[in-house]
């Protein structure tokens, strides 16, 4: 399917759950409302049609002009050609021309690739975890809370703090304070007595 | 013992009162960060009753570089030598997939010349990250002498490596655009030289390590993975194809000119199943008990495919064209307010980069998918109920560098 006709598939079975679509950008993708963000996983993995079975990564965004965060969610759908079992049988029909080949001549083809974006206010970012639909995200989603702050709520792995429960931190330790990647960061000048470092006017150099 | 509890029912283990007579206290092993079996600053804690392993929880972030943060400072190019650090054994395929996901943002040309070259980088480098795999897991099964014959064939492919750009770990080689500087004199012939020493060698891996009696015994049915297990969980690369999925974005989603070139994509079989292997090689034949997903198929995978990216590498130096090797890139170029996701097939699975511009010389951010972040989120689902000494046997096989794990 194209991502255009995703897309519509989309708006119209769930209809303003979906906030805004981009089909024709270099990285296609639906905006989703947060709170429908389970609903819309489970269909995206479970419809005949899309069949998306893996999660490919989640990256986490900073989006300082709409004072929001994002997460990207990015997904592809691998197709079986000859549904298990069926593969000898498949392999033989192939070379006598009868089934088509998507795939380069491999088992598995790429039905098709896609992309949802979900973007959640600056103070309070909560989007449901799928870690349940896809156990990939398990580890994604305790990065994304690492290094940018969103709470993924029912999370399988998670800790609670005076804000609630967040899933727990994965590359920085976990008495870490602040969230790394966010563009307002300020960087510590101190953890368990190792000074940080004071030499740079550490603000974004761009501009 | 074993036979009767584990190999036939797992469950039955911790189910049945018999059982529970039999189980221990339980106790909490601490394997790494500097363990010699984990491939680097990989910490495990096992949760063990006697010999089984309940839980495996892994702690990652030892080596955590803070490579994301660094891209929204730096501009694209400057930001390659970062790449090298990620996955400092396959560095090469580093450069190239970051490359190609700048490429696709700033929409620029890349000549034929450089994208050939880049061919020939990326599957040496698969090579040479293939062998590593391949000495080291030996190591890990306690032979010590494949270890040896791997790093001399790695030698090789460095040292053609430091002909063309001086270094050989973090090249910097691929860059925006093209490549950094062309192939020097001779190097096509000591390529094919190099090409023509190592396709035998191949068969010679398979006979001194893959049908070595205690390395089957020691991976065989070990850490088995189902294709959907594998699937649900994100693996890719050799580990993913190891489960029996045939997927490899060289062949799925080509990209760089992959679809020129021919070559087929090795996936993992049960006992008595003969892997692809390019006319004129000799069979790789699974041997007895081996199932499909298990480590020895893992592991069988990173042999097989060095013939194939032997191969590719011949092709593409037969049709190495004279030209330009990269093309028009701006001094200082503004990336235009999008972004691009990019994925490819790096030696350990699929790498990808997502770039975000906002319409200046530095990116808003940059997101590496590491495949060795994703292949060990499984260890604990694989590592439920194995034996202690199964262990290393299921990390290696995953063959995780920790470098692209932390980023």
């Amino acid at each position: 399917m194209s991502p255009e006709a995703i897309c519509n598939l989309l708006k119209k079975r769930f209809g303003e759950a979906i906030v805004a679509t981009a089909a024709d950008t270099p990285h296609p993708c639906a905006v989703v409302r947060a709170v429908d963000w389970l609903v819309v996983a489970r269909f995206l993995r479970d419809d005949p049609q899309l069949r998306f079975n893996m999660l490919r990564c989640i990256t986490a965004l900073d989006l300082v002009a709409d004072n929001k965060l994002a997460a990207v969610y990015d997904l592809v759908a691998m197709h079986d050609k000859w549904a298990a079992g069926n593969r000898e049988q498949g392999r033989a029909s192939e070379q006598t021309g009868s089934v088509a080949d998507d795939g380069g001549g491999l088992d598995y083809a790429c039905l098709h690739i896609f992309a949802v974006r979900i973007e959640v206010e600056r103070a309070n970012p909560h989007i449901p975890s799928v870690a349940a639909v896809w156990p990939a995200a398990d580890w994604h989603e305790r990065e994304a809370y690492d290094l940018m702050g969103i709470r993924f709520d029912q999370h399988p792995d998670e800790v609670s703090d005076h804000d609630g429960t967040h899933p727990r931190r994965i590359l920085c330790p976990d008495d870490w304070e602040g969230y790394p990647l966010r563009k307002d960061y300020l960087y510590p000048l101190e953890y368990h007595g190792i000074p940080g470092t004071t030499e740079y006017e550490l603000t974004s150099p761009k501009h | 013992m074993k036979n009767l509890i584990l190999e036939s029912q797992p469950d039955i283990y911790f189910d049945s009162e018999l059982q529970q007579d039999l189980q221990t206290e339980e106790m909490l092993v601490n394997m790494g960060p500097q363990h010699p079996a984990t491939h680097g600053v990989l910490r495990v804690v096992l949760r063990t009753d006697g010999e089984y392993v309940l839980e495996a929880v892994p702690h990652i972030g030892y080596l955590h570089r803070c490579a994301e943060k660094i891209g929204e400072n730096l501009q694209p190019y400057q930001y390659v030598p970062k790449t090298d650090r990620m996955d400092y054994l396959a560095a090469m395929n580093n450069n190239q997939i970051f490359s190609i996901a700048v490429e696709k943002l700033a929409g620029l040309q890349v000549p034929e010349r450089a994208r050939q070259i880049r061919v020939i980088m990326a599957e040496l480098n698969r090579l040479a990250s293939h062998l590593v795999a391949f000495g080291t897991y030996g190591l890990d099964m306690g032979a010590f002498t494949p270890f040896l014959y791997a790093f001399r064939e790695r030698e090789m492919i460095l040292d053609l490596f430091e002909m063309v750009c001086g270094a050989r770990l973090t090249y910097s080689y691929i860059t925006p655009g093209g490549v950094m500087v062309d192939l020097p004199e001779g190097f096509v012939e000591r390529c094919y030289e190099f090409l023509d020493y190592f396709m035998p060698k191949i068969a010679e891996y398979n006979d001194l390590l893959s049908y070595n009696h205690i390395f089957i015994k020691r991976t065989a049915n070990v850490g088995v993975i189902s294709a959907a297990d594998a699937i649900a969980w994100g693996l890719t690369g050799p580990v993913l194809r190891g489960s029996g999925v045939q997927w490899d974005l060289r062949k799925n989603l080509p990209y760089e000119g992959y679809e020129q070139y021919e070559f087929e994509v090795p996936v993992g079989m049960s006992a008595g199943g003969k892997m692809a292997v390019p006319a004129g090689w000799p069979d790789t034949v699974v041997p007895e008990s081996v199932v499909v997903g298990d480590s020895w198929n893992r592991y069988a995978m990173r042999v097989v495919e060095m013939y194939w990216s032997a191969l590719i590498v011949r092709q593409a130096l037969d049709r190495l064209a004279p030209g330009d090797i990269i093309g028009k890139v701006p001094k200082n170029m503004k990336l235009p307010a999008a972004e691009v996701y990019f994925e490819g097939e790096g030696a350990r699975g699929q790498l990808g980069f997502l770039v975000v511009g906002d319409g200046f010389a530095i990116p808003a951010r940059v997101k590496a998918r590491g495949p060795s972040f994703c292949n060990l989120s499984i260890l604990d689902h694989v590592c439920r109920n194995c034996l202690l000494a199964d262990v290393p046997a299921i990390v290696g096989s995953i063959d995780v560098v920790m470098g692209e794990v932390d980023r």
